[in-house]
């Protein structure tokens, strides 16, 4: 018999004590979402005929790329001996540039479950929010996923997550969220081991934001957990970082659909609608009181989510400036981490500056631009937040290395630097080492978990981080190392900005930012594929690479010196003709600098280091 | 296997052409393109429309002389029927594939199937193109006597490896002969080459022109080699077999034959094309790039008449069917716009010594001539006494001349 709950606790009207809130920390493909998915069938809240895969991520790039960015909070009931309990699963986003929205998330819940694949073992991004869950005082539940597959190998792996968290390797949990073997185990071991929540019924009501989602149709939905009191429909309430209210027009529970309910109590989880627009007002950390009596004093923990990361979005076709505004401005409502400010290059035209919480999210935006809004954008080289000191004492904020203060006056540059830990295993612990040794790391410990996997440990600056470290740490470990990191405050460091002149006029675009050791090396990188990337003029196209006035690289491409087709094709004058509009076409993709033809593809090319060899035949 | 079709409007059964094509066809000089597209083997770089004997899939060779006079029966109707004036060839060309596979009487029973149709001027310009390895002096003879006036023999190279990486046939000692021979018949003669081919040297080249030089031609074509998608020689240049063709080398080659052609006594008068003299010029050839008419007869043939362009079914089969069931043998046809005739005009005219006419540019055209000038494209005196003319590094880079001509 399925213990689906005989009688479900009432939303509003029930005890804490039947409460259990609970996330699931995973990596990105340990099968999260498949392992959610299962829970919602068994408990019965999605019948079986309306499962679709992935059912809780909404985006389709979410489910493309089978990561979850926005959470969101399901309430399943689940019956263990007579009583019935009231689960509610916070969906929690699995990147490490999300990770100030994985704190809310944490903080939402009493216990977490730690996924891990069983084939594959745990990964960079999952011990660190495993740190975050145990930072929190949350439960933690292990558990191997995917036990099915020929390649499991649980019990090397249980022993690996006894170590890490103390206990057993057989309190180990072994389910498979595809076939549903051990997920009622699973549902009962939440009802039994994660506390329930508590709080006082009868204090100022205090809930804590932690996802806002917009919607076309509803406005902001707002994902609350109630801590103290209790929050009605038709109530006005108080945002308290900004002491802003609005009005409930809806409160409810997703199970998973929104189900309106007659309020929520302590220790629930559901959402509040209040009709604002934009997810700015409805700030993820912050404390939901009401406003007839407000609460002394928020929750803690709440902190304004600060771009890390800045990149230039530009529209391939400039007349596409506006829509790209537009999208800019829709996608605002719905992610009030991203930032952005008009910005004009030389070499791309009018665009964004945009700031990114980190390479995914930039990239995430850029993904939902093309896909969703239909435009074709570049996006410039990812740069990090650097505060320049001038000789006069003024301080400076660089977002773009176009902002970097010219003419030598520099007295200190301070460049933000991460605390990145990295999993791999053993044998590739010297290829990383000098990978981090060539990227400005220090070396702050490594740790080996189980047999054969090492967590290395370093400072780095987060500059070098976004400049491919990812990729090449990828490629270097043949796909085996996981990469996760922290802000660490800043330091001082020896950075120059190297400029890119095609035929002596700068191409803003190119700008880098780099440490003086660098700086060579980032000029020949450039100069060398650009040379690859930019066809042959009719004139001859120096490439330089500058600090200042000082030249420290330089490429040449030749003038081209044969453009013409020989014959005409026994009178098919309308081929040729063709081939001529075919050349009109591509010239229109190509963006001047100077006098100088550089294609669309050759600016992306160069910015994402996919550096094809142009083609040679005319 | 011969390039796609260009996509266009489906020609219409009858053939028959809108007023605007033929209302001042008086001022423009018509000829005649006769396709032949039989090859004895297919060169290893040629997507031209053309077949071997295993290829033809029921049509033959020896039908196709009538097959082309049917299509110049068809020609002439339907251009009295669109309100065309009568006007007598002033050239025709038959090119191919190789016309002179075909039995010499077979090509002058085309050239009177032309005359039947259309007349043919005064001083005519008759010629046929020729491998030097399929005709021979009772050949040659027979066409002069059939009213052939010039033959133009694709000599590509004189350089044995360079003959062999094209997949020509004929011995380099045999040109020389023909060359005699057409000359006794009283035959102006081309000789045609092909520089730029993978394995060629600027040496072998240099022995090429030498070699033709040599034989003091009327008329000189040199084409450098396209590598088009879809030949053998695209694939063997991918698969690593041969070098890749190298396109500085090929300027190199084309500065040197229009030096040494220079030097002795050949000028250009379009990109590919020297004579001795202006009466040497192909008439036929400069009528394509002056947007004169043609009727373009047989497979894959093109024709233009006053905007309209068209073509005909690629196969010699199905081109062979459509005849036998009485409509038109075209497949596709455009009918140019203003606009589309303009970039016409000059794209073509530009490739000619006589070049395009400044007052006849629009603004953002004349706007560029002066960059032409200051980048030595096209030539200063020409330019302000009102033409255009390409500089020989213009010619090199006559796309790009085209472009700039024709930017807003």
């Amino acid at each position: 018999m399925s213990p689906r709950a005989a009688a479900p606790p009432v939303p509003a009207a029930t005890d804490p004590a039947l409460i259990r809130n609970f996330c699931i920390i995973a990596h990105i493909d340990h099968g999260k979402s498949t392992l959610a998915d299962r829970m919602l069938g068994i408990t019965g809240v999605v019948a079986d005929r309306d499962m679709r895969a992935q059912y809780l991520d909404r985006m389709d790039i979410e489910r493309e790329r089978g990561i979850t960015i926005k959470s969101q909070a399901v309430r399943m009931p689940w019956q263990v001996g007579d009583t019935s309990y009231a689960l509610n699963m916070i969906d929690t986003p699995g990147h490490v540039d999300f990770s100030y929205e994985v704190s809310r998330s944490l903080a939402a819940c009493e216990g977490a479950i730690l996924l891990v694949d069983a084939a594959q073992g745990i990964e960079a991004q999952t011990l660190a929010n495993l740190y975050l869950a145990l930072e929190n005082d949350l439960e933690i539940i292990p558990v191997l996923n995917k036990i099915d597959l020929p390649a499991a190998e649980p019990e090397k792996y249980a022993r690996e997550l006894a170590d890490l968290i103390g206990g057993s390797p057989d309190d180990v949990l072994r389910v498979s969220g595809k076939t549903g073997m051990g997920v009622e185990d699973l549902l009962d071991r939440v009802v039994e081991r994660i506390p329930a929540p508590t709080g006082d019924a009868d204090a100022p009501a205090r809930a804590m934001i932690f996802d806002s989602v917009y919607d076309s149709y509803r406005g902001v939905v707002t994902y609350v957990r109630m801590v103290d009191g209790q929050l009605n429909p038709r109530e006005r309430i108080q945002m308290m970082s900004t002491r802003a209210t609005h009005e409930i027009l809806e409160i409810g529970v997703s199970a998973p659909e929104p189900t309106p309910t007659k309020g929520l109590g302590v220790g629930e989880v559901g959402y509040l609608i209040t009709g604002v627009k934009d997810v700015r007002q409805s700030k993820v950390g912050d404390t939901v009181t009401t406003a007839a009596k407000s609460a002394a004093e928020p929750l803690a923990g709440y902190t304004e989510p600060l771009p890390m990361v800045f990149s230039g979005l530009y529209p391939i076709d400039g007349s596409d400036y506006p829509e790209l505004r537009e999208a800019l401005d829709k996608l605002k409502l719905s992610d009030a981490a991203l930032v952005y400010e008009p910005e004009t290059s030389v070499a791309l035209g009018f665009g964004f500056r945009c700031g990114f919480l980190g390479l995914l999210h930039l990239e995430i935006v850029t993904e939902r631009l093309r896909r969703e809004f239909d435009l074709d954008i570049i996006a410039t080289a990812p740069s990090v937040v650097y505060e320049v000191t001038t000789e006069d004492k003024k301080t400076v904020t660089v977002t773009n290395p176009s902002e970097f203060p010219t003419g030598g006056k520099i007295a200190e540059v301070r460049e933000p630097i991460v605390k990145a830990a990295i999993l791999a295993p053993k044998d590739y612990v010297g290829t990383i080492m000098e990978l981090c040794q060539s990227r400005r790391g220090t070396l702050l410990g490594m740790e080996y978990l189980g047999e054969d996997r090492v967590e290395i440990r370093y400072h780095m600056p987060l500059g070098e981080i976004v400049f491919d470290f990812f990729d090449n740490l990828k490629s270097k470990t043949a796909g085996y190392a996981s990469l996760d990191y922290e802000p660490a405050g800043d330091q001082a460091a020896d950075l120059v900005k190297v400029d890119i002149l095609l035929q002596g006029e700068q191409v803003d675009a190119f700008s880098a930012i780099v440490h003086r050791d660098k700086a060579y090396a980032y000029g020949v990188l450039m100069t060398g594929r650009l040379r690859e990337l930019i066809p042959r003029q009719q004139f001859e196209v120096p490439i330089q690479a500058a600090i200042g006035a000082r030249i420290i690289a330089r490429e040449s491409i030749r003038a081209i010196r044969k453009d013409v087709l020989a014959k005409c094709y026994g009178g098919d004058i309308t081929r040729k003709r063709k081939l001529l509009e075919k050349q009109k076409e591509g010239k229109k993709r190509m963006k001047m600098v100077g006098r100088v033809e550089v294609p669309q593809e050759a600016f992306i090319a160069a910015l994402s280091g996919e550096t094809e060899k142009k083609d040679a035949k005319k | 296997m011969a390039g796609p079709l260009p996509i266009a409007d489906p020609a219409p059964a009858d053939g028959l052409l809108p007023a605007s094509a033929t209302t001042d066809a008086a001022s423009r000089a018509f000829g005649v393109y006769l396709h032949v597209p039989f090859c004895r083997v297919r060169c290893g770089y040629c997507d031209f429309n053309t077949y071997t004997s295993g290829e033809l899939r029921g049509a033959r060779q020896e039908d196709f002389a009538d097959q082309a006079a049917a299509e110049l029966g068809f020609a002439r109707h339907v251009l009295a029927a669109s309100g065309a004036p009568d006007r007598p060839a002033a050239t025709v060309f038959f090119g191919g594939g190789t016309p002179t596979l075909l039995p010499a009487a077979d090509l002058v029973r085309m050239l009177g199937a032309v005359r039947d149709a259309f007349g043919i001027a005064d001083g005519a310009e008759v010629t046929t193109e020729s491998n030097p390895d399929s005709v021979d002096a009772v050949d040659l003879r027979r066409l002069a006597d059939g009213g052939f006036t010039r033959v133009s023999f694709g000599m590509q190279s004189a350089v044995p490896h360079v003959l062999a990486a094209l997949d020509r046939t004929h011995d380099p000692e045999r040109v020389p002969l023909v060359v005699g021979w057409a000359r006794e018949a009283g035959l102006d003669v081309s000789l045609d080459l092909i520089y730029g081919t993978p394995g060629e040297s600027l040496a072998d080249w240099r022995a090429s022109l030498a070699a033709v030089l040599a034989e003091r031609p009327d008329h000189v074509s040199a084409y450098a080699l396209i590598v088009e998608d879809g030949t053998k020689l695209a694939r063997r240049i991918r698969r690593g077999e041969l070098p890749a063709v190298d396109d500085d080398l090929a300027a190199d080659m084309y500065e040197l034959a229009d030096e040494l052609l220079g030097e002795a006594g050949y000028e250009w008068y379009e990109v590919s094309n020297w004579a001795t003299d202006a009466a040497q010029r192909s008439r036929h050839n400069l009528g394509y790039w002056r947007g004169d008419d043609w009727w373009g007869v047989g497979p894959g043939a093109h024709s233009h008449v006053g905007g309209v362009r068209w073509w005909n079914a690629k196969h010699p089969a199905a081109y062979a069917e459509r005849l036998a069931a009485g409509v038109s043998p075209a497949v596709g046809r455009e009918t140019l716009d203003h606009a589309t005739r303009e970039t016409e005009r000059i794209l073509l005219a530009t490739r000619i010594r006589e070049g395009v006419e400044v007052s006849s540019l629009h603004a953002g055209g004349r706007h560029a001539v002066a960059g032409l000038i200051a980048d030595g494209l096209v030539d200063a005196r020409t330019a302000l006494a009102g033409r255009l003319a390409l500089t020989r590094r213009g010619r090199l880079l006559a796309d790009a001349v085209v472009r700039r001509l024709l930017e807003d």
